[in-house]
């Protein structure tokens, strides 16, 4: 099951257990099956997952409308304190680029499942896109404007340039982010899949940093030359 | 500058700049995410509201009723645009399907609507309170049904031909010792580049201006004036950074027209970035093909007959996918046929993603050589090479335009039934290949080489993608600080154009690279070739060249130097005794010079196209029949390499995602009610870091004087051609296992594999 609500006037994936085999039917959006597909279907495939508050046979009735409840939410970010008042729903990415205007990190997915907003809080990454803005009270977020500038380049920065870890540059602000937190994770010995012994110190071999690097997607296919930046700044580091 | 006489010696050739493998000139902006996207363009136009787009519930059928009550009562609402209030729209140049549909609906996912709002969020809780009543009707989604009812194409991406033929394959099939003939499958697949379909758009009065994400910035201005209605000189599209295309940014998508109804509605500007889980479904896609290839041959390996066919879809008065068009063009043999047969289809639109035709074409027709080889007891290497030829062997009378944009006049050319290739190294690429893979280690009974648990193979596939060219233009200043800046509507999709276009300008004008400022995608600029087709390197740099020229002669004319006779070099020009810098030169005024590449019939004369070879070594698990991908060199021979970094860049990307059709892409089509069920980037999957091991680009030393003044050919979209076939023949090498139905996912290997040793 994926994210929130906005799947829920298109619910793609529901199951239908129907056909389009009639010339005509009647469609709601709401599921985008027909009662009949809805009553066949039943209760147990579709209702429990698709449907919270909507069940066909009824007369839809409209949903009572909220105000945007708000919240205070301090976040310091790259190192200075900002003091935001939010639509509770807002994402941490969303506080970051509409809101601070931090729009470094980027809006691949909205789902959580390309890594283009990884950002690092606390020390750990995360895609904010999965996370609200107000679960983040007093936390400490680094973006990849946090890392360096154009004038003054992090050394993994400088390391995607000379070794061209990038294209079109959409992922890369998540690629670095998730890499230099990675760097971190290995030297505190946090495992993974590709270890043989999770309980042994990880060493940055090849397959361990494809594999820890592999929720940041690069649709451009940089993968190579992300590998190589990476593993040139590790030899420094690590 | 019309280019219609093979290049001669000109300043590019110093290779003082151009050719070196340098480091993007936009790379700090990059890594910093200081890159502006179009979605991020908080500078441009204040008081930005926020649009989220309704996509269609059903594939085909009518709206019949929409109630927009709750919706527009709903908090920060400010407008909501369907086509009921939309005012009157026409239809792209470009676009198969309406941007906007209601109250008919040609696809799934199609907008319907767009919901306008103060914040994200509102707007998205208010587009969830639409609601829509349909009549679906019944619709055509099953190509393997609508096989028998696909029909010639009447119209072919370039506006060449569906069919052509050359002697009597019929009878030279029938009459060859050694005879193939295997039908293959390839998948639906979804562009997914990173950044979605983006758009701010913003009226002063009839004005419309958007800052958007697209490929093709006059084919997005065009669009955007022929839908709305409106004159394109009202219209101003800037797109400076653009998040990925691979051909689903070349048109003018629902985003920016959602934006810019939106903006109407609202009176505010309006920012809309498409869902990512519309976006396999509501943009283009790459076609799904059906492809039967038949060869024959003598008993020593040459090709007497060959035929290709491919079966394709798409919405009603769209195009087939061309995959039958290279075999016109790659191996020889008398007697041979190919023909495209498009089925209408009711999926959303399909159209051009990375090599259009060439990347499934050369993914079957690869396996195809790999298994005659097999057939006759051939190396496959040798097969091919046995079967190479330096002329075309089936250039149809009316043969596919060059232009990629159509737009050039129907040239009175005599018709050259085997014109020669411009430059053809193929052999070279495969034999080098070999001699880097260590292609003598390969054995060739397949299944006997085990690691472990792994089954052992490797696999080899010719690439071929032809060279297009088109008119592209560009401005160049030189300014008081002797500071070059090149103007242009180029885009840089991640190809690296503002750092070829950079290297050109300073190789041309004599100055370092620190002194070229590159500005693009803005519609204010002159038009360029656009990013596609892997047109856009040479033909922008070209055009840039030209430009070029000018400048060089504005400047020689403002000193009274003898035209021609000056010497660009360290941002100085000297002639005769004179040297002054460009600096001065300029003045406070400055020079500006503008001009564009144009081509004669050197196309026509010359066959132009990009060569290459790829090989790879892939491990399959026994047990499972996972493949891994272990190795993997291309090697390219494609003209001028302007710069081997990025360049290489182009080639590794094009081979990850060949990776990615041969394992695991495709768009699952649900054939009852008509849509991709796996419309996000966790159902669709694409390769990660995992799935690629470092990979390996050689490209020859080539120039193609032919091409243009730049010497150069495409490389982008060369790198997938051929890269599925190449993993597909591997996945045999190791496992004796011939799968014809990509992606070659676990599940078609693991009932054959053999016993786990």
């Amino acid at each position: 099951m994926r994210t929130g609500g906005e799947h829920m006037s298109n619910p793609e994936d529901c199951e239908l257990k129907g056909g389009a085999s009639e010339e005509s039917e009647i469609v709601h959006n709401d599921t985008g099956i027909t009662r009949r597909e809805f009553i066949i279907a039943g209760t147990a495939t579709v209702a429990a997952t698709m449907l919270p508050t909507l069940a066909y046979g009824q007369t839809p009735q409209q949903p009572k409308l909220v105000q945007p409840q708000m919240a205070k939410v301090a976040l310091k970010v790259n190192g200075t304190s900002h003091e935001l008042e939010l639509d509770t729903r807002t994402t941490l990415l969303d506080a970051l680029r509409e809101h601070l205007r931090l729009t470094g990190s980027k809006k691949g997915c909205d789902q959580g499942q390309c890594g283009a907003c990884t950002v690092i809080v606390n020390g750990r990454r995360i895609n904010s896109c999965l996370t609200l803005a107000a679960m983040h009270q007093g936390d400490s977020v680094t973006t990849i404007e946090g890392l360096g500038t154009p004038d003054n380049l992090h050394p993994m920065q400088q390391a995607f340039v000379k070794c061209d870890g990038y294209q079109c540059g959409y992922c890369t602000a998540g690629q670095i982010c998730s890499a230099v937190a990675m760097l971190n994770e290995i030297k505190a010995g946090i495992p993974s899949h590709a270890m043989a012994d999770i309980t042994a110190q990880p060493k940055l071999t090849g397959a361990e940093l494809r594999e820890r690097m592999s929720g940041n997607i690069c649709r451009c296919g940089a993968y190579s030359n992300i590998a190589e930046a990476i593993t040139e700044i590790a030899g420094r580091t690590v | 500058m019309k280019f219609d006489k093979p290049a001669t010696d000109n300043p590019i050739d110093q290779l003082k700049v151009v050719g070196k493998p340098v480091d993007r000139v936009d790379g700090r902006l990059k890594t910093t995410g200081t890159a502006p996207y179009a979605y991020e363009r908080h500078d441009v136009v204040p008081n930005q509201a926020y649009g989220y787009i309704v996509g269609s519930a059903i594939s085909k059928g009518r709206i019949v009723s929409m109630d927009l009550t709750a919706a527009k009562a709903a908090p920060g609402v400010l407008a909501i645009v369907t086509a009921k209030n939309a005012g009157k729209l026409g239809k792209g140049n470009f676009n198969t399907a309406p941007l906007l549909g209601g109250p008919e609906i040609s696809h799934y996912h199609q907008a319907i609507g767009v919901v306008v709002a103060e914040t994200f969020e509102q707007a998205r809780a208010a587009a969830n309170l639409v609601r829509v009543e349909y009549k679906r009707t019944k619709g055509a989604f099953d190509l393997e049904a609508m096989k028998d009812k696909a029909e010639p194409a009447k119209s072919i991406a370039g506006g060449g031909t569906s069919d052509s033929k050359v002697g009597d394959f019929a009878k030279g099939f029938a009459n060859a010792p050694v005879q193939f003939d295997a039908t293959y499958r390839t998948a639906y697949e979804s562009h997914c580049m990173m950044e979605p379909h983006a758009t701010i758009a913003s009226w002063q009065d009839d004005q419309l201006t958007f800052w958007t994400s697209n490929q093709m910035i006059a084919w997005a201005v065009g669009d955007m004036a022929e839908t709305l209605g409106i004159p394109k000189e009202k219209v101003r599209a800037i797109s400076p950074f653009i998040g990925g295309g691979f051909g689903g940014k070349l048109f003018l998508r629902a985003d920016a027209l959602m934006a810019a109804l939106g903006a109407r509605a609202a009176r505010r500007p309006v920012k809309v970035t498409l869902q990512r889980a519309l976006m396999p479904n509501n943009t283009t896609h790459r076609a799904a093909t059906i492809q039967r290839v038949r060869i024959g041959a003598t008993k020593d390996g040459k090709i007497t007959a060959i035929a290709h066919e491919s079966w394709s879809g798409d919405q009603p008065g769209g195009k087939p996918e061309t995959a039958a068009m290279q075999t016109r063009s790659l191996y020889a043999g008398a007697d041979r046929m190919t023909a495209h047969r498009l089925a209408v289809l009711d999926l959303p639109e399909a159209n051009a993603m990375r090599a259009p035709g060439e990347a499934p074409g050369l993914a079957v027709l690869e396996i195809v050589m790999d298994e005659m080889a097999e057939k006759l007891g051939m190396d496959p290497i040798e097969f091919r090479i046995l079967n190479d030829t330096q002329v075309v062997p089936d250039n149809p009378s009316k043969p596919q335009s060059s232009d990629p944009q159509s737009k050039k006049p129907e040239q009175q050319t005599k018709h050259i039934p085997h014109p020669p290739f411009s430059k053809r190294q193929l052999v070279e690429c495969l034999r080098l290949g070999a001699k880097r893979f260590g292609w003598e280690k390969r054995n060739p009974q397949p299944a006997k080489v085990r690691d472990g648990k792994w089954l052992v193979g490797i696999g080899v596939a010719a690439a071929f993608r032809d060279n297009l060219l088109t008119k592209s233009a560009a401005r160049v200043r030189l300014d008081k600080r002797g500071v070059v800046t090149v103007e242009t509507d180029m885009t840089d999709i991640g190809t690296g154009s503002y750092t070829i276009i950079a290297q050109t300008a300073a190789e041309m004008m004599g100055v370092p690279l620190d002194k070229v400022v590159v500005r693009l995608g803005d519609s204010s600029f002159p038009v360029s070739c656009g990013s596609g087709g892997q047109w856009g390197g040479n033909n922008s740099t070209a055009g840039v060249y030209s430009a070029c020229v000018k400048l060089r002669q504005a400047v020689e004319e403002k000193l009274g130097l003898e035209a021609g006779q000056g010497v660009f070099a360290d941002g100085h020009v000297r002639s005769g005794s004179r040297n002054v810098s460009l600096a001065e030169a300029a003045g406070d005024q400055g020079l500006v010079a503008e001009d564009f590449i144009e081509y004669g019939d050197l196309d026509k004369q010359f066959h132009q196209s990009t060569f290459g070879a790829h090989f790879v070594e892939v491990a399959v698990d026994s047990f499972t029949g996972e493949t891994r991908v272990r190795r993997m060199l291309a090697v390219c021979a494609c003209g001028r390499i302007l710069n081997p970094k990025t360049a290489r860049s182009q080639v590794i990307g094009a081979m990850t995602m060949g990776v990615g059709a041969a394992l695991m892409e495709e768009l699952a089509v649900d054939k009852r009610i008509g849509y991709f069920v796996n419309h996000d980037l966790a159902t669709y999957e694409v390769p990660v870091h995992a799935d690629l091991p470092p990979q390996e680009v050689i490209f020859l030393d080539e120039t193609d004087p032919i091409s243009s003044p730049m010497k150069a050919k495409g490389v982008a979209e060369l790198g997938i051609c051929g890269v599925a076939a190449a993993v597909a023949n591997a996945i045999y090498n190791a496992t004796g296992i011939r799968v014809r139905n990509y992606p070659i996912t676990l599940d078609k290997l693991i009932d054959r594999l053999p016993e786990p040793a």
